[in-house]
């Protein structure tokens, strides 16, 4: 440790032991927690302010060993072997593990062993342990692995003084004794060293023991073939003597670690039969497995639509309210518009649904918190393997139904590359939150009114299969095409079940409604205003007079007037009104983009609308908004929904209506398909590192819109 | 006789774990050891995956790999 640095604690664990829980209680932080394997997928840094004085702490993404084999755990390996740019390994390395399951953790622990740094063991879960009658004794198991051993329990931050103890001190232990493997493997190892000297003894080791491994791969890359063959002949050594690889390592490593455990571990006679043993024949059960499965997809969905109305309102009436206040307040001109059109009119419009978002996210949290998850993931792997994926690619995809960015973050769990990219590709096929402004507003303007009581629901329902019906088709294609292997393999670890925890879920729910204010706040805010731009200018018609006022004076002629010459001078205000726009620079590309959008049912103003949201899909419906109500007399601006419905082809008072229930569904299935989310390309960018496949996503996704909503239209409007 | 033959609430005892090297090491990780007790605890829906436990660990793992894990 360089004197003057704060000194450095790694969290290191197998997935699930409860590392981030341990790193916010320490850091005073709360970084995502859940009760699945692989919640964290990258390195989080935080201070921990001991009694000892600070440390820096790192939260690692969960491993099972350091032989990594997917990305998050390649993350958590560099770390702890230097190879992380900009950060140096960390001076102890804290070894969470499951008191519950504590053979199965120490297997990384001793791992951690040949790391040559102090490592010290914090005995998490020790209350689960503790229910199910097994008994610890630290003292003892300190004494038998030689390792500083701290009993805790993470949710309830106990134990974390002790901790701190243990961590200070282990910093002037001498590194700790390595798993003694047997004779013939160290000689193996010896004979490598002379040929790769300096080398570390556990890269060596590691390049013996992971066949086609990272480190195997990165040093015949080096090396040269050769090396390749040396090991290979090294491993065929090996399993003539007995030694067999993988299996040497286990044996090894388990057998340490039983003889250990035997003299510090009680465990009851027979194994209390725990909820989960009960849950689990009931939830991964043939029959009642499946019900349970479908009854919880519908209670996610059925929940967003009727538990969110009543909040939906509220949210509505206020927007409404804060309009006509601006609008009563200041005096016509485009000042005015901008604020009441423009502003709280398009973003008001998107943060009404703000309800369905938060219940939709409390929902995913919820099963993610209750080990649920992990149990879906086991249902659909057959599914999944149809289409050339595992059951690992379910929780990404179930998680962009809330959005595609963390859906998307969620797929490195996946080992396989190719599989993990497809899984990328296919993830923002799933309907997101972004989708629901769209879905229900032309869902209740369009398909709602004179029709049976089903038919709301099953748009609705409808617009979110093709989603699921599409994804796996467009993986099982890539796997054929692009993306071309074999299915791979699936397994996985199945946590305990728990209770959800309330504050960890609320906290979710407020993340994520900051996280959609903010974006409604800046993009959504920043699309509204250069789209109302684009609506206003220019403002004056040829010769010179203003658009503006022209209408307001016919308007106003209109008040004085009755009968039929007030309709008439009303029906001009309307016409000028429409000419206006037609002209205004929005209009006049959207016009050039009209016989493209046009055998999708749709005029200039909705492909307009459809090309503005490419920030973020629910930027969609402000600029509805602005592109059918702008410049309407202000008494008559309408709600969104009655204003498309009265909008006609060129603004012809009384002509044929833009929007027909095929109409609404063409738009509708656009958008289900389209990638129109900046954020989502971003991140898939961040996630590919490279260009390509953000691009690829967007084209093919806009493609597939487009025919989607081509076909819908030209079907739609023979039969509806 | 391997694991993938074993139906829901059976248990048989770990012989040796064979297969594809990257997987058996996984399984091995993930606390398979050879001489341990394994219960099978459940099949999927469509007749794969299975779920099984051995000592602390509850899994979930194709038949096609449980094919590989050898019982005594
Ligand atoms: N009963 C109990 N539950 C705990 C304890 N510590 C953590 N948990 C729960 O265990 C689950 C997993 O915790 P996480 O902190 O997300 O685990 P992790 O090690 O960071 O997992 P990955 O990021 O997937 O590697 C959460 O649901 C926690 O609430 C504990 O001491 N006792
Ligand atoms: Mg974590």
């Amino acid at each position: 440790m360089t004197p003057g640095r704060p000194l450095t604690v790694a969290l290191v664990g197998n997935p699930n032991a409860g590392k981030t829980t341990l790193f916010n209680a320490l850091a005073g932080l709360r970084q995502r927690v859940g009760n699945y394997p692989g919640v964290t997928v990258d390195i989080h840094k935080g201070t921990w302010k001991s009694r000892h004085g600070s440390y820096d702490i790192f939260d690692l993404p969960g491993t099972y060993s350091l032989a990594a084999r997917s990305p998050d755990e390649a993350v958590a390996v560099d770390l702890l072997l230097g190879r992380t740019p900009g950060e140096t390994p960390p001076d102890v390395i804290l070894a969470v593990v499951d008191a519950s399951n504590l053979e199965r953790h120490l297997y990384l622990a001793t791992q951690l062993c040949e790391l040559g740094k102090p490592v010290v063991i914090a005995l998490n879960m020790i209350d689960v342990a503790e229910k199910q009658g097994i008994r610890i004794d630290t003292a003892r198991l300190a004494q038998e692995l030689g390792l500083r051993v701290v009993p805790i329990q993470a949710n309830k931050a106990r134990g974390l003084d002790a901790l701190a103890d243990a961590v200070q001190a282990a910093v002037a232990d001498a590194p700790p004794q390595p798993v003694e493997f047997p004779a013939a493997f160290q000689d193996e190892v010896k004979s490598l060293a002379g040929q790769l000297p300096g080398v570390e003894p556990f890269l060596l080791r590691r390049l013996i023991l992971d066949v086609g491994g990272q480190t195997e791969t990165s040093f015949v890359q080096k090396h040269g073939e050769s090396l390749g063959s040396t090991v290979t002949a090294a491993r065929e050594r090996l399993l003539a003597a007995r030694c067999p690889i993988p299996a040497v390592e286990a044996r090894a490593r388990f057998g340490h670690i039983r003889s250990a455990t035997a003299l510090a571990v009680t465990r009851p006679e027979r194994a209390p039969l725990t909820a989960t043993d009960r849950l689990d024949r009931i939830l991964t059960h043939r029959v009642w497995g499946t019900l349970v499965f479908l009854l919880v997809m519908a209670a996610v969905f059925q929940s967003i639509f009727t538990a969110a109305s009543p909040a939906m309102d509220a949210i509505k009436a206020g927007k409404d309210w804060v309009a006509d206040q601006v609008r009563s307040a200041m005096p016509p001109g485009p000042f005015t518009s901008l604020l009441a059109d423009g502003i709280v009119e398009g973003v008001g419009s998107v943060v009404v649904f703000l309800p369905q978002i938060l219940i939709l996210f409390g929902f995913l949290a919820v099963l993610e918190d209750c080990g649920y998850m992990a149990r879906a993931a086991f249902l659909m792997d057959k599914l999944m393997s149809r289409a050339g994926l595992s059951g690992k690619s379910f929780i990404p995809m179930l998680s962009s139904v809330a959005c595609a960015v963390p859906g998307v973050m969620a797929t490195r769990v996946i080992e396989q590359p190719r599989d993990r990219l497809a899984t990328i590709l296919v993830a923002p096929l799933m309907s997101c939150s972004a989708r629901l402004p769209v879905y229900t507003l032309l869902t209740a303007a369009f398909l709602t009114e004179g029709r049976a009581w089903w038919v709301p629901g099953l748009t609705l329902f409808s617009m979110y299969l093709i989603g699921i019906v599409l994804a796996p088709i467009v993986a099982w294609s890539l796997k054929k095409t692009l993306l071309r292997g074999p299915t791979p393999a699936f397994v996985m670890e199945m946590p305990q079940y728990q209770w959800p925890h309330p504050k960890s879920i609320i906290l979710r729910m407020y993340d994520r409604a900051r996280a959609f204010l903010v974006r409604a706040g800046t993009m959504i805010l920043a699309a509204m205003v250069l789209v109302w731009a684009l609506l206003y200018f220019p403002a004056h018609d040829a010769n010179g007079n203003s658009f503006d006022v022209q209408i307001h004076e016919l308007r106003e002629k209109a008040e004085a007037a009755t009968g039929d010459r007030k309709e008439e001078l009303e029906k001009e205000a309307a016409q000028l009104n429409g000419v206006w726009r037609r002209q205004s620079v929005l209009g006049r590309l959207g016009r050039a983009v009209e016989p493209v959008v046009a055998p999708l049912g749709w005029d200039w103003k909705i492909g307009m609308a459809a090309i503005a949201s490419f920030p973020a899909r629910e930027v969609v419906v402000g600029v509805l908004g602005q592109v059918y109500n702008l410049g309407k007399n202000d008494d008559l601006a309408e709600p969104l929904g009655n204003a498309l419905k009265s909008a006609t082809w060129n603004d012809e008072p009384g002509g044929t209506p833009v929007f027909t229930a095929a109409t609404a569904l063409s738009l509708m299935v656009f958008f289900a398909l389209c990638c129109q989310c900046v954020s989502t390309l971003a991140v898939i960018r961040r996630e590919t590192r490279s260009w390509r496949w953000p691009i690829f996503t967007f084209t093919y996704m806009t493609a597939l819109a487009y025919v989607g909503a081509l076909i819908t239209y030209q079907v739609g409007r023979r039969f509806l | 006789m391997t694991l993938a033959e074993l139906t829901p609430g059976r248990r048989g005892r770990i012989a040796s774990v064979t297969g594809e090297p990257a997987l058996v090491q996984r399984l091995y990780e993930l606390g398979l050891c050879d001489g341990d007790e394994v219960e099978v605890l459940a099949v999927a829906p469509l007749g794969d995956p299975i779920e099984v436990r051995c000592g602390g660990s509850r899994l979930s793992l194709r038949k096609s790999d449980a094919h590989g894990v050898i019982l005594e």
